[in-house]
């Protein structure tokens, strides 16, 4: 039961992100845009030719992600500081832990298609080889990625959202946070371009996705109402 | 009375320092295959079990003050992880230098040291933001939530020579399924420890006053300002 108006809560949260970004597409143009400004510029350093660029093509992704993603993240709860809606949320009979999960749900969906979208043009770019068997494993090693990005950007993009220093802030803290899941998210998105099977680094991603979704929940109420 | 335990730890630390030091220095002779290098040692793991056990205790001291609300237990937790924060500098510090002579490099990108370096990053990132925030208890909170979730990175790094095949060298004390390092050679680490963790109580306690001195002066500012 409680389950059950738990992710009803965090449903309605979610739609309605999804539903205002949808009407503005303000975020979703800017990180699609930006990632592909980033891919462009990745390529004036270093030969985009070379058969070199697989070895490294899962950190320049992950890069991508990480700096385009930061867009949709920043703006998560930075757009209810508007008409004091953030103040409307947290009195609303949601409870801190639905919020976020809504708003987390929301922020990785909009991520993970900024994320499908640029994945064809870098591996267009990028003139990657792509089988039809690395498909299935690289959407869950994107999957994985991508949420453990949204859970630390979601709950920092609370914690920042009424500082005076919010844009240098946020950057400083998110990116080292999220450094332990990128490295694996790049290590096994580097193997799975060269052919190679997932390796043991998908157990760490899923460990870290779980420790920090866990923290992040138990934490998000201190965050918002103190 | 605060002033006398600073000034008698400073005391038994300056001698036990002196004293380990002429024993590392003279009495010990250089390592087999290191040469004196190996020296370095005797800072280096010190410096940063200090760092790795303040990290952890800045954790615990936090979710103390979540539980309590005792803003003491919050300045207490910034101090703690202001002084790891040096001592971690000197184990990247003394690590760098040592690399540069055993391996040739200043830096090597292997878990352990990555790992150690991203938790530099964010405990750096913990001090900024709470000088980004001017409000007590904001700033009490959202360090508090900032120092749990990095201390998950410390265990990582802590974890990381185990988990991973990394290019630092893989435990050599005796307390940590070591056990590498000759007789006699262990013991002045461990007297190290000692003395530093002393110095680290030491900037700790002095760190402490300053935060006390800080708050009264704001309460001070506050209350001119509401009169």
């Amino acid at each position: 039961m409680f389950l059950r108006l738990f992710l009803r809560d965090a449903w309605t949260i979610a739609a309605k992100d999804l539903h205002s970004e949808l009407r503005t597409k303000d975020a979703w143009n800017a990180s699609i845009a930006f990632s592909v400004v980033i891919l462009l510029l990745f390529s004036f350093s270093f030969d985009p030719s070379s058969d070199q660029v697989r070895e490294f093509s899962g950190g320049l992704l992950w890069m991508t992600y990480a700096f385009a993603g930061a867009l949709v993240l920043n703006r998560s709860f930075a757009r209810e500081v508007q008409n004091d809606c953030l103040d409307a949320l947290i009195a609303s009979p949601v409870s801190s832990a639905a919020l976020f999960i809504g708003k987390a749900l929301a922020n990785f969906a909009m991520l993970f298609a900024v994320e499908l979208v640029s994945l064809p043009v870098f591996v267009l770019f990028y003139n990657l080889a792509w089988g039809a068997a690395q498909v299935g494993p690289m959407l869950l090693v994107l999957a994985l990625g991508t949420w453990a990005l949204t859970v630390i950007g979601t709950l920092f993009s609370a914690l920042t959202v009424n500082l005076r220093l919010r844009e240098l802030m946020l950057p400083t803290l998110v990116y080292p946070m999220m450094i332990p899941a990128l490295i694996a998210a790049m290590t096994l998105t580097t193997d799975l371009l060269a052919g190679q099977p997932l390796g043991i680094g998908i157990r760490f991603l899923v460990a870290f996705d779980i420790i920090f979704t866990v923290l992040a929940v138990v934490f998000v109420d201190t965050v918002l109402v103190g | 009375m605060r002033e006398k335990i600073i000034i008698g730890l400073a005391i038994f630390a300056g001698g036990l320092l002196a004293w380990n030091m002429n024993t590392i220095f003279t009495a010990l002779p250089d390592e087999l295959n290191q040469g004196a290098i190996y020296r370095i040692i005797y800072f280096h793991v010190p410096a940063n079990i200090l760092g790795m056990l303040g990290f952890g205790l800045g954790m615990l001291l936090s979710i103390g003050y979540l539980v309590t609300k005792d803003l003491r237990y919050d300045a207490l937790a910034a101090s703690v992880t202001e002084v790891s924060l040096v001592f971690a500098s000197i184990g990247l510090a003394t690590g760098s230098i040592w690399a540069r002579i055993i391996w040739g490099v200043w830096w090597a990108w292997d878990v352990r040291l990555t790992s150690w370096l991203v938790c530099w990053l964010i405990f750096g990132g913990y001090l900024m933001l709470r000088r980004a925030i001017d409000e007590p208890i904001q700033r009490a909170r959202f360090a508090a939530v900032v120092s749990v979730l990095g201390s998950v990175n410390a265990y990582i790094s802590y974890m990381s020579i185990k988990w991973w095949n990394t290019q630092h060298p893989q435990p050599v004390l005796t307390i940590r399924d070591g056990g590498g390092m000759a007789p006699g050679m262990e013991a002045p680490i461990y007297w190290n420890l000692l003395a530093l963790a002393c110095f680290s109580a030491i900037l700790v306690m002095v760190r402490m006053r300053q935060e006390s001195f800080a708050r009264e002066i704001d309460t001070l500012r506050r209350m001119a300002h509401a009169q």
